[in-house]
């Protein structure tokens, strides 16, 4: 691990502790476009909403039928018609439109979608997503949209610990759970640094309590600056 | 030309040892309750059963497994934390599973009501789900084959129906509607009232009565929570 140089990456350290992830949703919402049409899976990525400013006119998909979904309902405006794709449920925002499942994936595998955001068990710097399956043997497989929603939007965006709980890191060479999509992630936002991926490589964009050189020790994947600044780095 | 009948078990008389049946709904919103209930009563059994999911709890389709009628299903994610008579049923060897991307799975029901015989997606390329799958390359971009799913019955559930089967929905309660009863050779629609022909907007028609063969009105469906 350690043969990788990490002296000439000039990378901005962000802050001094690691993200928790109510800061790893908030590092992801403010890097969405005002306007963008966004989907925010289920689980942890659905925090990201919470951080998202009303004025930006970011309009919210949820795959199983809906273009404008509000906040989380509660009390008596929970309608059970009215749920999102983790069926929880949710409100509608002035503007919301309905629309069937086959349009809805439609509208995400047609591109139409700006961003996507997942959670994953692993990323491969080449972009390649583990989110669906541990391949544990006698595990049912389920799958649900996650192989749609990883290769559908214009960007797919992982937010995930950088650390698996044994230390393994999630940022690998290659994929060794079962694979969601192929080549499909442009960037990872974890507790400890955010990452492009790009021609096959991980451009550290900014790190979390830690320097790009404790970064390197962590992983065994090859880390390059930030995208477009490190071009003009030497060797 | 769309029937209207009486009850539930009217609606589904007709359904067949060995059918293949579609049911709508993802999670409690769309789910056709009372027709499949009906089914249940009907006794119907050996049957293929594309739905999102594999049953929640003891009701519904989770129950129409328990009782050993679903010889294989079709659906994108059959393992959820209440789901325990699938899991039962299928480590002992009871049912067979076809696990099918969401989005592959609603462009296959599609697909079938469109007459479309199969299409290429990038969905799943390169994942255990596509494996044995033709591929090909198209302007650059890697695509699996994936054939249409057609079904002898489809029970669905709708907001409005009027006199000639044309139907509205509520909010996401639509989801898998409208595909699966135009994939079906026969669609069964549970909706919460009926009205007039004339009294829908030709504009807000969702499914135009043309897939739509039975109709039973069943006026406050129980909610899933509610039942014991």
């Amino acid at each position: 691990m350690t043969q990788h140089s990490t002296a000439g990456l000039a990378v901005p350290r962000r802050s001094d502790e690691p993200l928790d992830r109510e800061g790893i949703a908030r590092a992801v919402a403010a890097d969405i476009p005002r306007g963008a049409f966004v989907n925010l899976g289920i689980g942890q990525p659905t925090r990201v909403a919470d951080h998202l400013d009303p004025a930006d006119g970011v309009t919210l998909h949820t795959e199983n039928g809906m273009l404008g979904m509000g906040p989380e309902a509660t009390g008596d405006r929970i309608d059970p018609d009215l749920i999102n794709a983790g069926k929880i449920p949710v409100t509608e925002l002035p503007g919301a439109s309905y629309f069937h499942h086959a349009d809805s994936f439609a509208m995400m595998r047609g591109g139409h979608l700006d961003i996507c955001v997942l959670g994953a068990f692993q990323v491969a710097a080449g972009g390649d997503l583990a989110n669906w399956s541990t391949g544990a043997p006698g595990a049912i497989p389920a799958v649900g949209g996650a192989m749609d929603l990883a290769i559908g939007a214009k960007q797919t965006f992982v937010m995930m610990s950088l650390l698996a709980k044994d230390g393994a890191p999630k940022l690998v060479p290659e994929c060794s759970y079962p694979l969601t999509g192929v080549g499909c992630v442009s960037r990872v936002y974890t507790d400890l640094a955010v990452f492009d991926l790009a021609e096959g490589r991980a451009h550290v964009r900014q790190t979390h309590g830690i320097d790009a050189g404790e970064l390197a020790e962590l992983l065994e994947v090859e880390l390059a600056g930030p995208l477009g600044a490190d071009r003009d780095a030497p060797g | 030309m769309t029937r209207f009948v009486e009850t539930a078990l009217e609606a589904v008389r007709s359904i067949e040892d060995g059918a293949t049946v579609m049911i709508g709904g993802f999670g409690v919103a769309g789910q056709p309750v009372e027709l499949i209930d009906a089914l249940i009563e009907h006794g119907a059994g050996g049957l293929t059963v594309v739905n999102n999911n594999a049953g929640n709890g003891d009701v519904g389709l989770a129950r129409l497994i328990q009782l050993g009628r679903v010889e294989k299903i079709v659906c994108s994610f059959p393992r959820q934390s209440d789901s325990w008579h699938f899991e039962e049923q299928y480590a002992a060897g009871g049912i067979r599973l076809e696990v099918v991307p969401q989005g592959n799975l609603a462009e296959r029901i599609r697909a079938a009501g469109a007459g479309i015989g199969g299409f290429f997606t990038p969905t799943g390329f390169g994942t255990a789900l596509a494996e044995g799958k033709e591929t090909r390359r198209i302007g650059g971009r890697d695509y699996v084959l994936e054939m249409p799913l057609a079904a002898d019955v489809a029970l669905t559930k709708a907001q409005v129906s009027d006199g000639v089967g044309n139907l509205t929905y509520r909010k996401t309660a639509r989801n898998f509607g409208p595909i699966m009863a135009a994939a079906a050779a026969h669609s069964v629609v549970q909706v919460a009232r009926t009205v007039e022909t004339g009294a829908l907007d030709p504009e807000a028609v969702v499914t135009p009565g043309i897939y739509v063969d039975t109709v039973v009105e069943i006026p406050a469906p129980e909610a899933e929570g509610a039942r014991a």
